[in-house]
């Protein structure tokens, strides 16, 4: 039977910790609302989502108050809409007016984010994955709740470069779009390689071809319980160091199995995944960055840092695994700047720099995440920021990611405001030298060979 | 049976027992174990309680514990088993 002090164990790790379930994120196929009219696919979208998704808000709700454990957010992410809006769509506006429908039913059904206003164009762009791309900035500016992702390179088809030239364009613009809101636009916009069809994070999540109909994929979160727990073991070796991550990231991700089942048997949508990531929030405590101080470096930034995180990662990955009857989307230790207290105070301290996160994402779960940088960053950098990242997912097999957020009128020295679960951040500085030539080559980088590894 | 946890958390002073469970008896909970300590100075007690038979829902329940906490001042927290099994269990 379940002692006091295990209840009282958990009640600490959510009480004082922030121990909490991030998103119960549901996935909502939309390939059966395809239509060549316009307003028809716009009204089927609507009417399938809001069918699906009308009791999601509640249901996390009543969770969270018999288990007591907090339920962040509720999500939901759709078919990519290059796919689903390419028959009817002609122009930008036609497929921004997909994302206003998005926007209208994540307001109706109470979630605070929709994501999969997404194009997969790994190797190549259909018109439709253009025009989405293109629409991308215009689409983000005129809602408030709608992710975009793109999907621009893979291990098994190289990197389109085409795209990713594209796509420094597009955050640029959809930076100047949304200035009035310090670029707020981008922080909803984020590039992959090997993207995962089951991801439950925002801004990245998309209802992957793959998937069924519908699924519950559910994102746990925790580092301040990892933090104090090692907080207990300061001075042991690293074998103690990871078995106490193991440890912990075990009690954390039966919590989101729970919580996921629980879900998936009330809604009657099947169980997809739980991510078990270790995502920081701007609250004190709830920060990565502190966890890799506790390891032992002055700041997250120090030499050290990329190893100490590969072992976060790593002992995350394998406590987590036999926690969860499925794993999958990002799972690891997410190392976003704006919503990280410990990694804004190592920008602050001059300790992290871009090429030493850059580093970082070699062996965290994702890449290189809301990163503010000056606004008159050109679009050809961003792109070779973006072709840099990509090429360390697709030589690594693993997923990388970009969501940086050029802010339009600020410099590096001032800060940018975004709110919410999104933080703050000091602006980065940008290296300053040209990559024109390369970004403007134009084709793709070819898929890398598997044999040969040094 | 439906098995949940309360737990109650403050500074120790008369009678937090007794009001509990007279609350707990008014609704038909039935307590299946009580244990108690003094942690860090704090009052710390936990109940093993069976709702199957309670005449509120659970959240009414886990709400007039919690109003009945801020009286006496401590915290109350009803949850369910489950999620203690779950994180300390295999």
């Amino acid at each position: 039977m379940i002692n006091l002090f295990e209840v009282v164990e958990t009640n600490e790790m959510i009480t004082k910790e922030n121990l909490d379930v991030r998103t119960i994120t549901l996935g909502i196929s939309l390939l059966d609302c395809i239509d060549s009219d316009l307003n028809r696919l716009n009204e089927k979208i609507y009417r399938k989502i809001y069918d699906a998704a009308k009791d999601l808000v509640k249901t996390g709700e009543e969770i969270s108050r018999e288990y007591g454990i907090p339920i962040v957010n509720k999500r939901i992410s759709v078919t990519p809409i290059a796919l689903v809006g390419g028959a009817a769509c002609r122009t930008i506006e036609d497929f921004a007016s997909i994302a206003k429908t998005l926007d209208k039913v994540a307001h109706e059904v109470g979630v605070n984010f929709i994501g999969g206003y997404s194009a997969l164009v790994c190797k190549g762009m259909t018109p439709a994955d253009e025009l989405l791309i293109r629409s991308i900035p215009l689409a983000l500016s005129t809602t408030e709740r709608v992710c975009s992702s793109v999907n621009l390179g893979s291990t098994k088809t190289g990197i389109n470069m085409d795209a990713v030239k594209l796509m420094g364009e597009m955050i640029k613009q959809t930076a100047e779009y949304t200035k009035k809101d310090d670029s707020l636009g981008c922080a909803k916009l984020v590039v992959f390689c090997n993207a995962p069809d089951d991801n439950p994070f925002m801004a990245g999540a998309f209802h992957g071809v793959t998937e069924a109909d519908k699924i519950i994929n559910v994102g746990v979160s925790g580092p301040g319980v990892v933090k104090n727990a090692l907080s207990k073991v300061r001075g042991e070796n690293f074998e103690v160091l990871c078995e106490t991550i193991k440890k912990t990231a075990f009690k954390v991700t039966r919590v989101g199995q729970l919580v996921a089942q629980e879900a998936s048997r009330r809604l009657n949508v099947p169980f997809g995944i739980v991510d078990l990531s270790l995502a920081p929030t701007p609250a004190i405590g709830d920060s990565v960055a502190d966890i890799l101080c506790e390891i032992g470096l002055e700041y997250a930034g120090a030499p050290g840092t990329t190893a100490a995180l590969a072992l976060l990662n790593d002992q995350v990955k394998k406590g987590g695994v036999m926690a969860s009857s499925y794993v999958g989307g990002l799972s690891g230790a997410f190392i976003p700047v704006s919503e990280d207290q410990g990694m804004i105070n190592a920008v602050e301290a001059g300790a992290l720099t871009i090429e030493k996160l850059e580093a970082m994402t070699c062996v965290c779960s994702v890449g290189l995440d809301m990163i503010a940088i000056p606004g008159d960053t050109k679009t050809s950098t961003i792109s070779g920021i973006i072709a840099d990242e990509m090429a360390i997912g697709m030589v690594n097999q693993k997923t990388t990611a970009v969501r940086i957020i050029p802010v339009i009128g600020k410099g590096v020295g001032e800060t940018v405001e975004f709110g919410g679960l999104l933080g703050y951040a000091p602006i980065m500085p940008v290296n300053q030298f040209s990559c024109d030539a390369f970004v403007n080559r134009g084709g793709r980088i070819p898929a890398p060979i598997h044999s040969f590894k040094n | 049976m439906n098995r949940t946890i309360i737990t109650v958390v403050g500074k120790d002073t008369v009678g937090i027992i007794a009001k509990v469970c007279t609350y707990l008896a008014e609704n038909s909970i039935n307590i299946l174990d009580i244990s108690q300590t003094i942690v860090q100075g704090y009052f710390n007690m936990m109940m093993i309680v069976d709702t199957n038979k309670a005449t509120k829902h659970f959240g009414e329940v886990a709400d007039e514990l919690q109003t009945l906490g801020e009286e006496i001042g401590v915290v109350i927290k009803c949850q369910k088993e489950e999620i203690f099994d779950k994180m300390h269990r295999i």
